[in-house]
């Protein structure tokens, strides 16, 4: 088709490949939620009494949001970027007073037989937030230039300031809302920092905490450990340069490292219950195997193992039809493909999922516009966070973190949110012809 | 933001990042997928139910090993609403003894919230066993129905209701708050399946039964690789005496007002009775209990109300034990030291009254129980010359009543202990005004009157103390959980009192020595062949008349039992509660009883029936 589109089309200079698999997804989507709550007394597609009808009414929207995301001018959404985080922020704050509880939950607006999270919708707002803030020409988040001390706060002003940007909302859901798993997706927007120059250094220390956490937690003996620490911190000393910078550094590194060792299990100790039973099965420590958690993320794994190559075939899973699976058309929707369509349909979910991602990341380097370069490089992580944790917890790689798979799992706020997350991005990238440097 | 050169090729990093982790999920399914044989499923087309093993509670044994709670076996029939197609209804119905609305309305509250279509439910609660029976027979024709096997309590004795606490039907609240608890589970609600619950209750255990197309059962699930085993929930050895426990209730019976025996060397609560008390049995199971309760519930005599733990009794002259220990470990008071008694407290016009006029020293003030003298003594015990203060020296004085447990949890293994009350300054500050309170006009403190009260197991372990010379153990009821028979360490460390004399202890023995011999207030008590050290207290009651408080311990050296005992509206303490408290000791020591017309009369003794009661005041 050679058509030419003008430049007054609303499609001018959308990806048509995103789109497309977008669509898919959607598609894919919907399709396994019904089969997820498939029985043999509700067969009609559209009967919105049931969760498949929902969705597509969801989806619906979706497609209307996405069109209408379309039709206004990039150009609005960089200027309002403050704005919109803005009023969601304050959304989420008022949603635990104005909001109705549904299920235990406080982050809910009802409206009639609706349901809204405006947490969902912080994360496109914090993604455009973000951009804008990082976008400035003149702003540098952090100096190359080898630091002293006493400089420190000075420069790391604005990388203190970006990250509040990510700790605001995120506090403010975990600790007003208590949704741990919406909290927890902003963390995944420092890859965007690390894109905009935040030194690598900080990621590997997080990296750091993560392994001793889980270190400490697995390691029966905390002496052992911190020795084992004391130990591969002189070897590090036998091999850098012993100045007095880096001695001083790596101690730092080492007291930080033990105190972060000893400080977990006390740590660990506060958390809830159940969040402490995840992470026990996750590592697999504890006397956890009787537990209905470990039973759920079991089930999850024999849903998903009894597939086989090929699947049971659509509509075929004997596993996600008899309940086995908690939340199996929201968060565990994973397990309907793991089971129906065994590993070449798991496989190509997951496919289609890093496609979309890599190919956000593809569109964003050509980005003329920092902000739209940012902005995609957000919502990148954002996906990626959530296909990474969803699959991996079905899997039993990850602990079990309410958060959906994008475009698949049930629910209209999660599609909507990332419907808009992406289309925006469509839009910018469509618009980026027309930006002058 | 100045976009480097070098920035640039972080995309090729973030990149690799996800490739390299999508690359381990992909391998991870592979693995879960393709290589691990476990998680295939042989016979794809059966379905599958998921079924929870009930573990049986815990039994609980007393000291000797004799049982106190059993187990008897219940059923409950289950249903699954959604998979319930083609049931011979009228069958169900008949076996049931069921109209066909009552059916219909009960399968309508299976489907709805909290049940679900697709969730299990009960459908009948707790079936006898014949019921069961005929029902078992047909269970073929009732497709999404299966019953299963639970375990309720059973009470061989239906004694010592209080203590043991009943089981119940987990709600709402405790549902949300542990997540081990599901709808339709038991907890224990009071006394011992409380305290122990997590002990008792064992793990629930899931089996996934495998059904063909006939919703016959055809065998486990993966030759039950998943499923999980209930545990059966551990016994206690309870430190509690069945025997002494019954012959106490049989006592207590027809009287109002609570006991509680302690072996002092160890803390172990030998009997706790809260009297009037209720058969156990009444308890059990849904309807039993949804019958029997409201009864109990409206009762004027409150049975339901454990008195042993919650009933806050003013201690009366039983008190003047801790003024004498406290008053000698000021110094202010000695074995030698006499007070003149004008058949009362003289300065403040001979109130509190006493009971005759004489001069007594220490020991025989104890053994009569003069309240003059210790109206004397506590006066002085606040109002000495070191504290410039008066409110300094009273809170010396509490502080030191308040080590021997009043005022305080005890912290025993019971729930729902009260903990008393000892006044505080700041109480008096806002009746009398600060500063404007003093040793005379807060005199009735000293012979345990006023706002000064304890529960009974406070008095129990007060007794213990003293018997210990200085020291208790927290009182508690178990010994032993499961095999391991050991007990929170809490349980095995010796509490030091504020006074630790020897000699403070011994003029305070004496004195309760003497009150079981000639002239003194529990004469009428004594028991053959053994020494037991005792004191009375008559417990002023504005609604009517007093009650009467005993405490002693026996023997003398090496004390074997510290009672604590108080009966409601009964007069004076050596009258009623004394020869009770006696009578146990003699049985607990000696296996017999060599008293019978004393026993036979206590036994006879009603005094409740008739009377007006007014026991609300302890609420």
């Amino acid at each position: 088709m050679a058509l030419r589109r003008s430049e007054n089309s609303l499609f001018y200079g959308v990806d048509r490949i995103t789109v497309l698999t977008y669509g898919l997804l959607v598609f894919m989507g919907w399709l396994n939620i019904y089969a997820a709550v498939y029985n043999e007394e509700h067969q009609n597609i559209f009967d919105t009494s049931q969760k498949y009808g929902k969705q597509l009414i969801w989806i619906g929207g979706a497609v209307i949001i996405a069109f209408s995301i379309l039709l206004i001018d990039a150009g609005f959404y960089t200027v309002f970027s403050y704005w919109f985080y803005g009023i969601v922020l304050l959304l989420c704050l008022l949603v635990p007073y104005l909001g109705r509880e549904v299920k235990g939950s406080r982050s809910w607006f009802r409206f009639g037989d609706v349901g809204v999270q405006p947490a969902e919708f912080m994360k496109f707002a914090t993604c455009l937030a973000l951009a804008k803030f990082l976008s400035n020409e003149n702003l540098v988040i952090i100096s190359r230039y080898r630091l002293r001390f006493k400089d420190l706060l000075k420069n790391y002003k604005n990388t203190l300031i970006a990250v509040m940007f990510l700790v605001v909302p995120m506090l403010i859901i975990k600790v007003l809302q208590d949704e741990t798993g919406l909290a927890i997706v902003f963390v995944a927007l420092i890859i965007v920092l690390y894109r905009e120059g935040l030194s690598i250094n900080f990621l590997l220390f997080g990296l750091l905490a993560v392994v001793l956490f889980v270190l400490s937690l697995v390691v029966a003996k905390i002496t052992t450990l911190i020795i084992v620490l004391a130990g591969i911190t002189l070897v590090a000393l036998l091999f850098i340069k012993r100045t007095m910078r880096n001695i001083v550094f790596a101690a730092i590194i080492f007291i930080g490292a033990s105190g972060m060792v000893l400080g977990t299990k006390k740590m660990y100790e506060k958390l809830e219950p159940h969040q402490k039973v995840r992470i026990d099965v996750l590592l697999g420590i504890g006397e956890v195997d009787l537990k209905d958690e470990a039973y759920n993320v079991n089930q999850s794994k024999i849903a998903i193992g009894s597939g086989g190559f090929l699947g049971k075939g659509y509509l075929q899973g004997t596993q996600t039809k008899y309940n086995f699976v908690p939340e199996q058309d929201t968060d565990f929707i994973f397990c309907t493909v793991g089971e129906e369509w065994g590993f070449l349909g798991s496989a190509i979910v997951i496919f289609l999922e890093l496609f979309l991602i890599l190919r956000i990341i593809f569109l964003s380097e050509r980005q003329r516009s920092a902000f739209s370069r940012i902005y995609g490089y957000g919502v990148a992580a954002v996906l990626f966070f959530h296909v990474c944790i969803n699959i991996g917890m079905t899997i039993g790689l990850m602990p079990v973190i309410g958060i959906p798979l994008p475009f698949f799992s049930y629910g209209g706020s999660a599609l909507w949110s990332f419907t808009i997350l992406l289309f925006i991005f469509i839009k910018l990238d469509a618009n980026r012809l027309l930006i002058l440097r | 933001m100045n976009n480097n050169a070098h920035l640039g090729d972080r995309k090729f990093i973030i990149g690799g990042f996800f490739v390299l982790i999508v690359f381990v999920y992909i391998c991870r399914l592979f693995y879960i997928q393709i290589i691990d044989e476990s998680y295939k499923i042989s016979a794809a087309q059966n379905a599958i139910e998921v079924r929870v093993d009930y573990p049986q509670r815990g039994v609980v044994y007393d000291r000797k090993g004799k049982y106190l709670v059993k187990n008897e076996p219940s059923y409950d029939l289950m249903v699954t609403p959604r998979l319930v197609k083609g049931c011979d209804t009228i069958a169900l119905c008949q076996t049931l003894e069921m109209t066909k609305e009552e059916f219909l309305k009960r399968i309508k509250k299976a489907c709805q919230a909290p049940n679900s279509p697709r969730k299990e439910s009960i459908f009948e609660k707790q079936m006898t066993s014949q019921r069961y029976a005929t029902l078992q027979e047909k269970m073929y024709l009732f497709k999404g129905f299966y019953v299963q096997t639970r375990s309720v309590r059973k009470y061989p004795k239906p004694i010592a209701a209080h203590l043991l606490g009943y089981v119940g039907e987990v709600n709402k609240a405790i549902t949300e708050k542990d997540p081990y608890y599901k709808d339709g589970d038991y907890v224990g609600i009071t006394g011992m399946e409380r305290g122990y619950e997590e002990a008792l209750r064992g793990l629930k255990g899931k089996r996934k039964i495998l059904k063909d197309v006939y919703n016959k059962e055809v065998g486990s699930f993966m030759e039950g690789k998943w499923d999980t085993a209930a545990i059966a929930g551990k016994p206690l050895y309870s430190t509690i005496d069945i025997d002494l426990q019954e012959y106490g209730e049989r006592l207590m019976k027809g009287k109002i007002g609570a006991l509680v025996a302690i072996e002092p060397s160890t803390g172990e609560i030998l009997a706790i009775i809260s009297a009037p008390s209720y058969d156990p049995n009444l308890f059990v199971g849904v309807k039993e209990r949804s019958k029997n309760y409201p009864v109990l519930n409206k009762d004027s005599t409150l049975p339901l109300f454990n008195r042993a733990l919650q009933a806050m009794y003013p201690p009366g002259s039983t008190f003047k034990l801790i003024d004498a220990l406290v008053g000698q470990d000021e110094g202010v008071i000695s074995r030698g030291k006499t007070y003149y008694c004008s058949g009362g407290y003289g300065p403040m016009g001979n109130k509190p009254k006493c009971h005759g006029r004489h001069t007594l020293d220490l020991v025989n003030a104890i053994a009569q129980s003069c309240n003059a003298y210790f109206s004397y003594t506590f006066h002085d015990i606040t109002s000495q010359n070191k504290f410039p203060k008066y409110v300094d020296g009273f809170n010396n004085w509490r502080e030191k009543v308040m080590s021997f447990g009043p005022g305080t949890h005890l912290g025993t293994d019971l729930p729902y202990d009260k903990p008393g009350n000892v006044p505080s300054a700041a109480y008096y500050d806002k009746v009398f005004g600060k500063g404007r309170w003093f040793g005379n006009t807060i005199v009735s403190l000293g012979i345990g009157q006023a706002e000064l009260t304890l529960v009974p197991l406070q008095m129990a372990n007060v007794v213990a103390t003293i018997a210990n010379r200085g020291y208790y153990y927290v009182p508690h009821c178990v010994k032993g959980v499961s095999n391991a028979k050991t007990i929170d360490k809490k349980y095995r460390e010796k509490h030091f009192v504020a006074v630790q004399k020897p000699e403070y202890y011994l003029n305070v023995i004496d004195g309760m020595q003497k009150a079981f011999e000639p002239g003194g207030t529990a004469y009428a008590s004594r028991i053959p062949g053994i020494t037991a050290c005792g004191k009375t207290g008559t417990a002023e009651n504005p609604h009517g008349k007093s009650h009467a408080v005993f405490m002693a311990f026996a023997p003398r050296e090496n004390p074997k039992i510290v009672i604590a005992a108080i009966i409601e509206n009964a007069g004076f303490g050596g009258t009623w509660t004394a020869p009770i408290v006696s009578l146990m000791i003699e049985k607990y020591l000696t296996g017999k009883i060599t008293r019978i017309e004393l026993e036979k009369r206590m036994e006879a003794v009603d005094l409740i029936r008739g009377k007006n009661l007014l026991t609300k005041e302890f609420h």
